[in-house]
């Protein structure tokens, strides 16, 4: 959105125009008419935290060992040698672990399909029609989902929570801090974290509609259904344009023209055109991505990431020159056709040829051991002659999510003035034995292994087993 | 001549003829009282395993592979997979571990489905698994089929225990088949039991049986006799103690406990039934009401309190294309308070042990089929792959598609 669309609608509401209704068309706020479901995250008072001795992967591509890390006012305050401990400041002697920045799951449905997995816990696909680009998973996330503190004892500090993929357009993604004792998700919302909009490709949707003998039942309707959809919020971008060109050419003491009605599926895509909305699309193989590419090209909007990617290392090369990452599994394979050409490599592949590589989770079981998963990848990498340090691995987990998140300017990396999101391992954390000992979101300790803590979630407040030592 | 050394290498694919070899100097982890014996060697003969200990005499003939001080294992036993089940599980592709007739469910006989040339078998060999207990896991009925014991070397005889067990569902799953409630589960399955004793009589006389059609009780009375193994998919602490009560009335039958996430709670009662639990090292969540009590030493805690353990994907999990996952899983345990010998145990010898097996397999020990992994690191290391798997002494090719795929599009 340009400055002068703000200036717009924020004297339309000062005219009064649409008193009642004085919201923005698309998803950024104007200063007076604030978005909706704001963020009232608050990064937790902490004292300041001094980490010596460690092995440090900074999410940058670097392994540092020798320097401390000093995390103050939720910040990275300093990374270097021998920094000397400010008052009040807790010492941590990390000799012989390591130390990374927060791992952040770019593809989650924790808390839009909580456990327990009952029926009225599936809230993550308006599986009603193809295109629900209306909906906000954030309107589904139960806050109280015990994977949220499984997540953080993973070392996850930062997660993006989107719908499903039976829809060509499933709706708005969200960027969530897995705060533990939150009660609402606007206490989780990531503060100034852009929304994504959920696309998917492939055998789901056409599965779903073809199923139900209506449309999408191939993938030449799921591209139709794209560009058609794109074709109507172009519509609908004109129509808001020629009423701002009105409301700016209203003579004096005219009285104002009359907005048209938002429509909330085309705020979301016209929130993609204007890229204010990150697009996050589920595609696996390789000539669908292609395809997707072609799209985004024709209406002139950026695709952030493909998810699950399957195939991207077919295509690594024109994912680099196209800027757009793949958010993807280890090894995944078999569950149905589009994921069957799986290679072990396909992370380091990506990586290889200079495109953004993204390890995510898709699963409440997963988000818990992505480590376990870069592992893999970078073993692989190594056995096929792929030189790839340690440190380069981390950007799979840290910097190249926030990066498809748009909250690389935020977090991600260890660098002086990014948020204190910090994990402590036991041990270097490309191993399978490694846990997490310790962890820090915005400079405040949220998880430690060894304490003894009641459970996070209400849900599971005051079980039977709970109550009784193993 | 890409296409030619292509062939070359499919030649070389096939499995080999059993040979005479010697793997020396290795990191022996033998699953039995000798442990493990560093600089140990491991000969193998005639598909057997011929001799292990510390200085071995080479016959012969023999080839040798220094194993130059890596871990050398027996292959790991995938405790319970779709192996060779289906080649793509979803995509509306033809997936044999799914059963759709209630007619036909305790007969289900895994065994006649499996396809040794399924793409997941090299896929999970290349890993270091060489043998899967195979199994139709989704059913109509609270049973499951009759699930098989296979090797994983692509051979026409993989499957050298059919019918060696019977999956069935006593928990949530299987209250949702049988009555809609767990009230009506344990009359339906002990009905079925009777049916399947009374098996022919009943059918011939014309009176039929309470809950069982005819080809079905034929199948289950191996089974109701005490002559199988019934593979019991629960959760719940309080239906692992009905299940104990049950087997305490039925001591002729026999158990083992698959899913068994609250089975921590019941621990000793367990060990002192003798009911093994195949368990899953990653079940933490509470995501269904049955496995409210998950926790990640659940693996830790049974084998402190004496259960024998496997280590499998939880049910719901296991499917046709990930047992090699296995390992994974057990580093897992390990990372959550299992010792690794037990650990590695529970993807080796325990499987094999719960199956009746063990003679043969799972363990490094002269007579045994000569399953053995050479490994570039500790097996359980998710870094680690191996780099010499034997099946009853030959050995192995260590490329799959996945291998092909990759050199396809290796980066210049």
């Amino acid at each position: 959105m340009t400055l002068k669309f703000i200036a717009v609608i924020a004297a339309a509401a000062t005219l009064g125009a649409c008193a009642t209704t004085a919201q923005t068309p698309a998803a950024p706020a104007a200063p007076a008419a604030p978005a909706p479901f704001a963020s009232t995250y608050r990064a937790p008072a902490s004292a300041p935290v001094l980490i010596r001795g460690a092995t440090i992967l900074d999410g940058t591509g670097g392994e540092r060992t020798g320097d401390d890390l000093l995390l103050q006012d939720n910040r990275v305050a300093a990374l270097g040698p021998n920094l000397s401990a400010p008052a009040g400041a807790t010492i941590i002697d990390a000799t012989g672990r390591f130390v990374t920045p927060g791992i952040i799951d770019a593809h989650s449905h924790l808390g839009v399909y909580p456990s327990p997995g009952v029926q009225a816990h599936s809230d993550g696909n308006e599986a009603t029609q193809p295109n629900t680009a209306e909906v906000w998973a954030e309107h589904s996330v139960w806050p109280q989902d015990p994977g949220f503190s499984r997540a953080v004892a993973g070392g996850v500090t930062t997660l993006h929570a989107l719908p499903g993929s039976a829809n060509l357009f499933g709706g708005r993604g969200v960027t969530l801090r897995p705060v533990l004792g939150a009660t609402t998700v606007q206490e989780m919302k990531f503060p100034g974290a852009p929304h994504s909009l959920k696309m998917a490709c492939g055998e789901n949707p056409s599965r779903v509609y073809g199923g139900r003998n209506s449309s999408p039942a191939t993938d030449m309707a799921n591209v139709a259904g794209y560009r058609q959809a794109y074709a109507d919020a172009q519509a609908y971008q004109r129509e808001w344009a020629e009423y701002r060109r009105k409301l700016e050419t209203a003579e004096e003491g005219a009285s104002p023209p009359t907005p048209p009605k938002r429509n909330l599926e085309m705020e979301t895509l016209v929130g993609v055109l204007e890229g204010d909305i990150l697009v996050q699309w589920h595609c696996y193989r390789a000539d669908q991505m292609a395809v997707a590419i072609d799209i985004a090209n024709e209406f002139d909007f950026e695709i952030a990431a493909f998810h699950h990617a399957v195939e991207s290392y077919k295509i690594a090369d024109l994912l680099a020159r196209e800027n757009i990452c793949s958010a993807m599994w280890a090894d995944w394979w078999g569950f149905k056709m589009e994921a069957f050409d799986t290679i072990g490599e396909n992370i380091p592949f990506v990586h290889a040829a200079g495109a953004c590589a993204i390890v995510h989770s898709d699963s409440e079981v997963g988000i818990q051991r992505l480590n376990q998963e870069a592992a893999k990848a970078l073993a692989d990498a190594r056995r096929a002659g792929l030189e790839i340090s340690r440190g380069e691995a981390w950007t799979w987990l840290s910097r190249n999510p926030a990066r498809a998140l748009g909250v690389a300017d935020q977090t991600g990396t260890l660098e002086v003035g990014k948020a204190a999101d910090v994990v402590i391992w036991s041990r270097d954390p490309f191993s399978v034995y490694a846990v997490a000992e310790q962890v820090f979101m915005d400079g405040a300790l949220v998880y430690a292994r060894d304490a003894d803590s009641p459970p996070a979630s209400d849900f599971e407040l005051g079980q039977a087993y709970t109550e009784i030592a193993p | 001549m890409k296409r030619l050394a292509f062939i070359a290498a499919l030649a070389f694919a096939a499995p080999a003829f059993a040979e005479t070899v010697l793997i020396r100097d290795g990191r022996v982890v033998t699953n039995t009282r000798a442990g493990v014996i560093e600089g140990g060697d491991v000969l193998i003969v005639d598909g057997r395993i011929a001799a292990v200990g510390a200085n071995v005499t080479p016959p012969r003939g023999a080839r040798v592979i220094e194993a130059q001080g890596r871990h050398v294992t027996p292959g790991a036993f995938a405790a319970m997979s779709e192996l060779g089940l289906a080649d793509v599980s979803g995509s509306g592709a033809p997936n044999d571990a799914s059963l759709s007739d209630e007619e036909i469910a305790a007969a289900a006989d895994a065994s006649r489905s499996f396809n040794p040339n399924a793409a997941a078998i090299a896929v999970t060999r290349v890993d270091g698994v060489t043998r899967a207990a195979i199994a139709t896991t989704t059913s109509p009925s609270l049973f499951m089929g009759r699930g098989a014991l296979a090797a994983l070397d692509g051979g026409d005889d993989s499957v050298f225990a059919p019918r060696a067990f019977i999956g069935v569902e006593l928990g949530e799953q299987g209250a949702d088949r049988a009555g809609g409630s767990r009230a009506a589960l344990w009359p339906t399955f002990e009905a079925a039991l009777r049916d399947a004793r009374e098996y022919p009589q009943r059918y011939r006389s014309g009176q039929g049986g309470a809950v069982l059609s005819e080809i079905d009780a034929a199948a289950l009375q191996p089974f109701a006799r005490g002559q199988g193994l019934f593979v019991v998919r629960i959760e719940r602490a309080a239906d692992i103690r009905e299940l104990i009560r049950f087997k305490r009335a039925n001591p002729q039958l026999r158990f083992a406990i698959h899913g068994g996430a609250e089975a921590w709670m019941v621990a000793e009662e367990l060990a002192a039934a003798e009911i093994p639990v195949i368990v899953d090292p990653l079940s933490n969540l509470p995501d269904r009401f049955e496995r409210l009590a998950a926790r990640l030493d659940n693996a830790a805690l049974l084998q402190r309190a004496g259960v024998r353990i496997a280590i499998a994907p939880a049910p719901g999990t296991v499917d046709a294309h990930q047992a090699r996952l296995v390992l994974q899983l057990a580093g897992n345990a390990v990372a959550n308070g299992l010792p690794w010998d037990a650990a590695f145990a529970a993807v080796t010898s325990g499987p094999a042990e719960i199956f009746g097996v063990a003679d043969r397999y799972g363990s490094l020990r002269a007579g045994a089929a000569a399953d053995v992994v050479v490994w570039d690191g500790d097996p359980l290391e998710v870094t680690s792959a191996p780099v010499a798997v034997f099946i009853d002494g030959a050995e192995q090719s260590l490329v799959s598609r996945q291998q092909r795929l990759r050199d396809r599009y290796r980066p210049q």
